[in-house]
């Protein structure tokens, strides 16, 4: 099996919102309001990645966040709704 | 384009400015190369010359995205049918807009659709009229039109584009709707919403014509629940409930308002695509009027916002902040007053409207006139048959 790298499925855009100081995930018919750090997560899913890397790289902007317990299973979620591949 | 302000411009004394607006709707032209008789297009079609400009559409976007727009549907009539569709996109995308392109197909061609993934579009819906092609192709009023339509799926997938399905649900298709459901993954849509048709526009006009029985309805009710069990997780089922037969009025484009705005071909600005037909409404434009101004002052968008202008049974019903009173275009086109409760609801007084015409038994199809459709755009044609 190869290595997974996260990324946006196709017609799914991150974008910053200036306007209501939000972080959301844009899809065909549908918005997600991200809360929390989904969205500083997923910013680091640009399939350049895989889940080590990204764990690793939350590691070291918040060393004291259960991050290596979270966030894999929170982007297998997101995979699970299609947002990611 | 430098829309003119007017002297009361300007944050209004003591207002609190509503929420910003998610979703613009963008009928980039009432041009189509179909001619269904449910076509939600308002009776008098603006003509192609007082269309925006590619710089109108530029504007508009540009003003939508700094009033909190993030996400456009590119329609019409047919959008493909604009030469610049793909300078609008660039302009929707260039200011952080997620686009779908909402397409009949009829036009699409390899080419054009990469021009228009080049320039950002997100994913396409495609309009299907039956499952059958010669049905497909009666209904929509074009020969071919069904074959064209198979043929923009493909070219869609190829592109890797995400696909939707649109089909309107009426009398004379509710019967193939196992077979309308099977052409989701049979043409590679992640997608299918089917839509009972709502009666307003030129559906009202046909009425009699696309109004299904309750027993046809039954039934479909039946086949999406068991189609969404065998398609879970390959293809999401969308059923737009509709509102004639459960008693319950639906909350028409989540509040006036509210959530979204539409953007006609002539830049008239209006809180739901039906709602021109509002009398005394005065819709404004982007021609005349920032979209913000549109958006939080004018008094077309404030006129049914929020709760404050309901009478009873609305006002004092635990429903008003879920529904909303309904659809306005309804309760006006039904009622002859766009401030009652949507027939729709079995509360309303009015309710028998709807009840009287879903119960009516089914006129014999010899007997119908023939369906009024959509013609070609022009100010001077009135509507008429074909």
């Amino acid at each position: 099996m190869t290595t997974w790298r996260p990324g946006p499925a196709p017609g799914v855009l991150l974008r910053a919102d200036r306007v209501r100081g939000v972080d959301l995930l844009l899809l065909p018919e549908r918005v997600v309001v991200l809360e929390g750090s989904a969205g500083e997560v997923l910013r680091l899913c640009d399939g350049t990645r895989d889940v080590p890397q990204i764990v690793r790289e939350l590691t070291a902007r918040h060393p004291d966040a259960p991050i290596a317990d979270e966030v894999p299973a929170f982007l297998d979620r997101v995979r699970k709704e299609g947002w990611l591949r | 384009m430098t829309p003119h302000p007017a002297p009361d411009d300007g944050p209004a004394p003591g207002a609190m400015a509503p929420p910003p607006p998610w979703a613009l709707l963008a009928e980039l032209t009432h041009a189509c190369p179909l001619h269904c008789t449910y076509c939600s297009n308002p009776l008098e079609l603006a003509a192609r010359s007082t269309e925006l400009t590619l710089p109108e559409w530029q504007d508009t976007f540009r003003q939508a995205a700094d009033l909190g727009v993030v996400s456009a549907h590119l329609s019409g009539g047919e959008p493909l049918l604009r030469a610049d569709l793909t300078e609008i996109v660039a302009a929707a995308d260039g200011a952080g807009i997620h686009t779908q392109l909402i397409t009949s197909g009829v036009g699409l061609t390899r080419e054009r659709l990469a021009a228009l993934t080049g320039a950002g579009l997100r994913s396409v819906q495609l309009s299907v009229q039956h499952a059958d092609a010669a049905a497909g192709d009666r209904i929509a009023g074009r020969r071919r039109a069904h074959t064209e339509k198979e043929r923009a799926a493909a070219l869609v997938t190829d592109a890797g584009l995400p696909l939707g399905l649109n089909v309107v649900l009426h009398r004379h298709n509710l019967a193939a709707l196992d077979a309308l459901i099977d052409l989701a993954p049979a043409w590679g849509a992640g997608r299918i919403e089917l839509a009972n048709t709502q009666f307003y526009g030129w559906a009202l006009l046909n009425k009699a014509e696309l109004l299904p029985t309750r027993a046809q309805l039954a039934e479909a009710e039946e086949t999406v629940r068991r189609r969404r069990r065998e398609l879970d997780g390959r293809v999401e089922v969308i059923w737009v409930v509709p509102d004639h037969f459960d008693g319950t009025a639906k909350p028409c484009m989540g509040g006036w308002g509210a959530v979204s705005l539409t953007v006609t071909p002539d830049g008239t600005v209006l809180p739901c695509p039906a709602a021109a037909a509002l009398p005394g409404l005065d819709p404004p434009g982007v021609r005349d009027r920032p979209l913000r101004w549109i958006w939080e002052r004018s008094p077309a968008f404030a006129r049914y916002r929020g709760t404050d202008w309901m009478r009873e049974p609305c006002r004092s019903c635990a429903l008003r902040e879920r529904d909303f009173g309904g659809c306005r275009c309804q309760a006006y086109a039904l009622t002859g007053d766009a401030a009652a409760t949507d027939p729709a609801c079995r509360h309303s007084p009015h309710h028998t409207v709807i009840r009287d015409l879903v119960d009516a038994p089914a006129p014999p199809s010899r007997a119908l006139g023939r369906p009024r459709r959509p013609g070609r755009p022009s100010p001077s044609r009135r509507v008429e048959n074909p």
